[in-house]
């Protein structure tokens, strides 16, 4: 229709002919029949059925060892030590043995398991400063409100690292002990960095500034310690200045807040440089050395040390693999019935279509 | 004199009422009138602004945010935010009051934008200038000035500036032409008179010296009544009183033409005007989808309270042990420890509230307002609905009732102009037995109705001739047709006379057009009215003139005009026309049986039957008239009721002259689309006015009834011969038996010809019908119950001899019946607009009878045929589109919401939202909405061609079908089903082991994100499998908005952003990915979500397909066997379309 028509004579304010305004855009109608949703779950059942049995055989391959400590053996004493959660200052360690049945192959994971520990409640979760803990100066100083009441200590004094999460850090340390058969006692070997997320290490958590041109230690001036910790944040590994601060492995693997109450967080992974260790963890007996400081007891938790291998898949998890083949089987039932139903009422539906 | 007013007054101010007078005291020019005639009252009366505008600059923000929470969601919603506000609440006020401001923004953007459009368009009129005059002179001022009682000069092609009682115009005879287009769009002039004794105040100089006052009730919204008086004051004698009427009020908004100027006095401004009285909205209709949809939230506000009614009790029970409640590593501060318990609970529960208040979205809201919005315009732009004589395509008054329109249970239309063209014949008349009928080609020439009338007893003698032309005449006279010359309507010229300059008639009745253009071609021209007096050319080419003394104008209830004239030679003629029915009892002579009998006949065929009587009054008579008539309308209280007993009094004794036939054609396809109305399973009635045998012949004309339809009447006929009690149980009777017969057909499987029933009942007895008795003894009470059943149980119902208000009576009827059928009713003109207004949809028809209907209506078409495709398939489509709609939003929330619900039992009730806040946030506004609101635009399940060849399509959908309690239950537990499915499925992944190959772990928002994750891709998925119809648009958006969710998390869980307190989602989307494990549950849990609803599809297919899914079936296997026909056809087919 030209302009120059527009605004004059009966048919100006003819709509437009176009196919979407006469809703007849070209489509594709496709609909559930029997036909169409048959062959398709035939294929997925089959699908379904190949990959569980290849996560099944996978995860057959994976080995995984928890050794409950929290009572055992001589931490039976530290256990009841600890019952009191502020008191930390009397050192307590214990050891647990335990037994490699079979050669762990390859990488070996190293976890701490905590059971009954709720780090998902929402007061806790909340109660963090990623600001400060990304290193701004303001937030250093002056907490976010969410931290109370690990915000401040009794003197007004700026608590770094802020928050309930950080100031419950899992603070045991483990020692594991290797037994060989002629007696002697090696030391398992372990990379305790490497554990967090590249990211979160990198670019999440960071110190305050220092310019390098001061010690870590005079950014956190006039900070204060969370109040159960023993050290302050920049003396946390006495091993490596380069992973005090905020930027500590362990800190930031504790401050990645588990979805449930019975969780694990990675200690460490075996350093396979040398000894017996280059083939991965050899079967024989063991003995976990605990810095015992952690309190379970007020809520009834357990701690475990949990060794595992890992493969594309992850550690150990059944509940893929089955998932699948029990989809797949279902899959299958319903296409049996589907069937049968289709030959059985086929015709006659059919027949009433006429 | 002075003793009444004062009395009046009195009593005014005795009944408390000094702020509402009923009539008011215009002065004109605002002058004292002379001392001592009557009390000055001093009235004080609004300016002539018109505000049309809502807001002003001051008020907007307040009026308009009260008048948005006014609405119950929005203030839900406000309620949420400020609880988030006050109590430490699990998602951050954020959630819910950045999509609240946006809704709210938006919706006061466009209404402020709207509002400053009417407010430049009401300055423009306020500040437009007029003429007024003072002291003699013509001044100008601005329109909003303007006071009551200024007289205004209004120039040709002006619009006036508010009401006006016309008092002189620069034509002699005190007349002038006004169009009332922008009103009522009636664009046909029409004339206005000036009062005779002000006629002569020509000048602004003569009109300052006149004095008068006018009397005239308060205003009131009736565009087409009006009553005052008006008191002129000459010589300081006692007031001349005359009458006004509609006639002499020119209403704002109408335009002057063909009139130099006038002089009129201003009597109702401003907001009082009647064309800002008309403003007031409508009431409004709720669809009965908008219903259910209520019905399903009050549902789930029931469930989200239990859901957080249920979490705080588990809560304080979990927390009984001291060290849940307050463990070490998560010690409260010293406030919170000092709260008081209850404080605590409430607190909770409004957090949980607040936490799970998402299950109800702000963005339903949005969405199926603009899913009505948008798609209301489909029905503008159908091409099959665009009428190319007109040049018009429908309006959409409303778009609230869209799917209302595939709901349809009862249609009640209005037979003329409605079923019928509208587009009057003059076919035959009949004087005195013999039948003339006019014939098109030989122009003027008389054919007496030949051997099949054997009524005819000889030729027309002398006598008989005479009683013929003054049958001519009357037709001549007795009417309210103007002329109109020179005037060019769609580039044709219609002339009366050829040669001479060419002009046409118009009336308000295309029936008295009809007569008028027979006459002429019967011999007798009638010319122009001039000077009062009506020119009539007649065979000869003779000039013909009456003095018209008196119209008694036509009434729907009186049903016949009169008009008194006074003839060249001195004698007083009363001539009248009307129904048969209100002539025949005032006929004392004349030839009555064959004209009856003619009548019948014609009725019988479908005509339009008159009948035309005179008598002649002497000229004491006539005086008598005169008074009677003059003391009616002068009244101002009941003005009405008194008028119509002076006419009652005169128009009697009348003799009869004839009958004349008109017809009116059908309309276009209106057999066709009653008998698809019916097939769809709708029950047709047609409301008329008209007498019975010609509605008769028109519903069988329009197969309404069929030949094998038993017609059952109950007929002031029939109850004059048996009482109205037994009529009615006869009918039940003979209704319910067939009844019984046929759900033995429907068990016996042979429901294939039953009786066909059809009613026909008349005004007189519907009243009877639905009088409530006072007589407690017989069980009169129950006649309307026995009348619905008997309704009930017919296809057809015809009601004849309607009052308008009676239409709407019926319409309430049914509509208060016990099953609440869906009603719609369609019309043309003014008499059905209180039906139109009272049914669930009104349907109005821009027909000849103006554009009342039209502008009262919720959707106008231009033709009746153009319903079918309204209803069989914009209503089924709308009704469709919704009905998923609506179902699909409360599907998706539960997804949404239940597994937040189910976590609180991991996390110990602590209110932790399992998503992230932007998750809550965009969830409903952006990674879920547009899928849905395209499908609800574009959504075809069936072509519409199918939908419209075969309508008993329509009945899969009746009853509000796709939203009842089953269907809705059924996607609840489909929503539940797949939130447990996601929540575990990844709950049991996540058991306490690592699925990362570098043996790193992940934190709650991972597992958080996984949940999410499945949800969206799942929820849009179970679109897609409902999507029958996939357009290139449902590809961009479903597959857009799936994309735009993955692009959205890297992006947000990609950066550290400044603005925000925390960073729980960095790089936590891309973790996930980069996890085989995340990627094979989350194609496990989105198959297994879907497997149930899948298989759930194909067995109902399989084992109990509805019609519509046969037809799906059907063009399955077409498309299958004839791919490339098809494809060929299609592509024919969009090339054409």
């Amino acid at each position: 229709m030209g302009k120059k028509q527009a605004g004059t004579g009966p048919l100006s304010r003819r709509p437009d002919n176009s196919a979407f305004k006469q809703q007849r855009l070209p489509a594709w109608s496709p609909s559930l029949t029997a036909n169409t949703v048959l062959p398709t779950f035939y294929i997925l059942s089959l699908v379904c059925l190949l990959l569980g049995i290849w996560l099944l055989i996978t995860v057959e391959n994976t080995h995984e060892l928890k050794v409950d400590y929290t009572k055992a053996e001589t931490c039976e004493e530290c256990f009841s030590l600890r019952k009191s959660a502020i008191d930390s200052t009397t050192a307590c360690t214990c050891t647990v043995s335990f037994h490699v049945p079979k050669t762990f192959p390859g990488d070996v994971f190293f976890y701490y398991g905590l059971r009954n520990f709720h780090q998902n409640l929402r007061r806790y979760m909340d109660s963090r400063d990623d600001a400060q803990m990304v290193g701004r100066k303001n937030n250093l100083k002056t907490p976010s409100s969410y931290c109370a009441p690990f915000d401040y200590d009794a003197d007004r004094n700026p608590i770094a690292p802020c928050g309930a999460v950080a100031n419950s850090m899992f603070n045991d340390s483990l020692t594991v002990m290797y037994n060989p058969m002629d007696g002697s006692k090696i030391q398992v070997p372990l990379y305790r960095k490497g554990i967090a997320w590249y990211t979160d290490k990198n670019v999440k958590f960071r110190n305050p500034p220092t310019n390098n041109t001061f010690p870590l230690q005079q950014a956190f001036e006039r900070t204060t310690r969370p109040l159960y910790w023993q050290r302050p944040v920049y003396e946390l590994d006495d091993t490596d200045s380069n992973n005090n601060g905020f930027i500590n492995d362990d800190l930031i693997v504790w401050m990645r807040e588990a979805a449930f109450p019975n969780f694990k967080k990675l200690y460490g992974v075996l350093n396979r440089a040398q000894g017996p260790f280059t083939e991965g963890l050899p079967a024989g007996n063991y003995t976990l050395s605990i810095n015992y400081n952690f309190p379970v007891e007020p809520f009834r938790g357990r701690k475990e040390l949990v060794i595992s291998t890992v493969t594309w898949f992850g550690g150990q998890n059944y509940f893929l693999p089955i998932a699948y083949l029990v989809t797949s089987g279902l899959i299958l039932v319903t296409a049996v019935v589907l069937t049968m139903v289709y030959v059985k009422v086929g015709k006659k539906g059919k027949n009433m279509e006429e | 004199m002075d003793f009444s007013s004062l009395r009046s007054l009195i009593t005014r101010y005795c009944t408390g009422e000094e702020s509402w007078v009923d009539s008011r005291t215009v002065y004109i020019g605002n002058k004292v009138p002379p001392p001592g005639t009557e009390a000055y009252i001093l009235q004080r009366f609004p300016d002539n602004r018109i505000v049309s505008s809502k807001y002003t600059f001051w008020n907007f923000i307040p009026k308009n945010l009260f008048e948005q929470f006014r609405r119950i969601a929005n203030f839900y919603f406000l309620i949420i935010f400020l609880v988030q506000l006050i109590i430490d609440t699990p998602t951050s006020p954020m959630t819910s009051g950045l999509p609240l401001f946006f809704v709210i923004t938006v919706t006061a953007i466009k209404q402020g934008y709207e509002d400053w459009i009417r407010h430049k368009a009401d300055n423009a009129v306020n500040q437009c200038p007029v003429h007024v005059i003072q002291r003699g002179k013509v001044e100008r001022k601005q329109s909003q000035k303007l006071q009551v009682g200024d007289i205004v000069q209004v120039k040709e092609n002006e619009t006036f500036p508010c009401d006006l009682i016309l008092l002189s115009t620069s034509r002699e005879d005190g007349t002038c032409f006004v169009t009332t287009a922008s009103l009522d769009g009636e664009s046909s002039h029409k004339t206005y008179y000036a009062v005779q004794d002000t006629k002569a105040f020509n000048t602004a100089e003569e009109v300052e010296t006149l004095h008068a006052t006018i009397e005239c009730e308060q205003p009131q919204p009736d565009l087409y009544k009006f009553v005052g008086r008006i008191n002129i004051y000459l010589d300081r004698n006692e007031p001349i009183a005359r009458p006004l009427g509609s006639e002499n009020l020119l209403l704002r908004g109408a335009t002057l033409k063909n009139t130099e100027y006038i002089h009129a006095v201003a009597i109702y401004t401003g907001m009082e005007t009647k064309m800002a009285l008309n403003y007031q909205s409508k009431s409004q209709k709720r669809s009965a989808v908008e219903k259910s949809m209520n019905a399903y939230l009050i549902v789930y506000l029931c469930i989200l309270i239990s859901k957080a009614l249920i979490n705080t009790v588990l809560k304080y029970v979990w927390q009984a042990n001291p060290n849940r409640d307050e463990p070490w590593y998560n010690q409260k501060t010293e406030t919170e420890r000092q709260r008081h318990v209850l404080i605590r609970a409430f607190t909770d529960f409004l957090a949980f509230m607040v936490l799970f208040n998402y299950i109800i979205p702000v963005s339903m809201y949005v969405t199926v307002e603009m899913q009505k919005f948008l798609g209301s315009y489909f029905i503008l732009w159908d091409d099959d609905m665009f009428d190319e004589e007109l040049g018009e395509r429908p309006l959409v008054n409303t778009s609230d009732l869209n799917e209302e329109l595939g709901q349809v249970e009862y249609v009640f239309t209005d037979k003329t102009g409605t079923l019928t063209e509208n587009n009057m014949e003059l076919r035959e008349c009949c004087v005195d037995g013999h039948v003339y009928v006019p014939h098109a080609i030989c122009n003027g020439q008389i054919l007496p109705g030949a051997a099949e009338m054997d009524m005819i007893d000889s030729s027309p003698g002398i006598d008989g001739k005479e009683r013929e032309e003054l049958f001519f005449r009357a037709l001549c006279l007795c009417h309210t047709v103007q002329v109109k010359e020179e005037e060019t309507v769609d580039g044709i010229k219609r002339g009366i006379h050829q040669g001479k300059s060419t002009s046409f008639y118009i009336s308000s009745s295309p029936d008295e057009v009809a007569l008028v253009e027979g006459m002429k071609r019967l011999g007798f021209t009638y010319l122009r009215l001039k000077d009062s007096h009506m020119e009539i050319l007649n065979r000869e080419e003779e000039m013909e003139r009456f003095e018209l003394l008196e119209v008694l104008n036509f009434d729907s209830v009186r049903r016949r005009m009169s008009v008194i004239v006074r003839s060249s030679s001195g004698e007083y003629y009363l001539f009248c026309k009307g129904a048969d029915s209100s002539i025949f009892p005032r006929v004392v002579s004349g030839k009555v049986e064959q004209v009856r009998a003619r009548v019948e006949h014609n009725a019988v065929e479908g005509l339009r039957t008159l009948c035309v009587a005179y008598k002649k009054l002497t000229h004491e008579e006539y005086e008598q008239t005169c008074h009677l008539l003059s003391s009616a309308k002068l009244c101002l209280h009941e003005c009405d009721k008194k008028l119509a007993e002076a006419y009652d009094v005169i128009e009697k004794d009348f003799i009869l002259l004839g009958a004349t036939a008109v017809e009116d054609r059908l309309q276009d396809k209106a057999a066709d689309t009653i008998e698809s109305l019916h097939k769809a399973g709708m029950k047709v009635w047609v409301l008329t006015g008209d007498k019975m045998e010609t509605a008769a012949a028109t519903c069988y004309a329009s197969r309404l009834f069929h030949r094998n339809t038993q017609i059952l009447e109950l007929t002031t006929k029939r109850t004059e011969e048996q009482s109205l009690h037994d009529v009615l149980f006869d009918l039940s009777r003979t209704v319910l038996r067939q009844h019984g017969s046929m759900t033995r057909d429907i068990f016996s499987g042979l429901s294939g010809d039953y009786q066909d029933y059809g009613l026909i009942i008349d005004g007189a007895t519907l009243s009877a019908v639905l009088k409530p008795t006072r007589d407690v003894t017989s069980n009169g009470g129950n006649y309307k119950e026995i009348f619905l059943e008997i309704c009930r149980n017919c296809s057809a119902v015809l009601c004849c001899r309607m009052a308008p208000l009676q239409k709407a009576q019926i319409v309430k009827l049914i509509k208060a019946s016990k099953e609440h059928p869906i009603t719609l009713a369609i019309g043309d003109g003014a008499n059905d607009v209180s039906m139109i207004l009272e049914a669930h949809v009104g349907i109005g028809i821009m027909g000849k009878e103006g554009r009342q209907a039209a502008r009262n209506s919720d959707y106008a078409i231009t033709k009746f045929k153009h319903l079918k495709k309204m209803l069989l398939v914009h209503g089924h489509y709308y009704y469709i589109r919704i009905a998923e709609l609506v179902q699909y939003f409360f599907y998706k929330n539960v997804c949404f919401i239940f597994p937040q619900f189910l976590y609180q039992f991991f996390c110990g009730f602590s209110q932790q939202p399992l998503y992230d806040t932007a998750y809550l946030t965009l969830y409903n506004i952006s990674f879920t909405s547009l899928p849905i609101l395209l499908y609800s635009l574009m959504e075809q399940h069936i072509n519409m061609d199918i939908l419209k060849r075969d309508p008993s399509l329509y009945r899969d959908i009746a009853k509000n079908s796709l939203l009842r309690w089953p269907t809705f239950i059924y996607w609840t537990l489909l929503g539940v089903f797949n939130a447990v499915v996601f929540f575990f499925g990844a709950v049991f992944l996540f058991d306490n082991t690592t699925f990362t190959s570098n043996g790193q772990m992940f934190g709650n928002w991972t597992f958080g994100t996984l949940v999410f994750t499945v949800l969206v891709f799942t929820v849009t998925l179970k679109l897609a499998l409902d999507t029958h119809y996939w357009t290139w648009i449902n590809h961009f958006v479903i597959w857009g908005s799936l994309l735009f969710y993955v692009i959205f998390s890297l992006l947000w869980g990609g950066i550290i952003w400044p603005f925000l307190n925390y960073q729980r989602m960095y790089y936590v989307f891309m973790q996930m990915l980069s996890s085989g494990p995340a990627w094979l549950s989350i194609i496990l849990l989105i198959i297994v979500c879907l497997l149930p609803d899948v298989v759930k599809k194909v067995l109902c297919r399989a084992l109990w397909p509805t019609t519509t899914e046969r037809i799906q079936t059907k063009r399955q296997c077409l498309t299958a066997e004839q791919s490339t026909i098809f494809m060929l056809s299609q592509t024919s087919s969009s090339v054409s379309f």
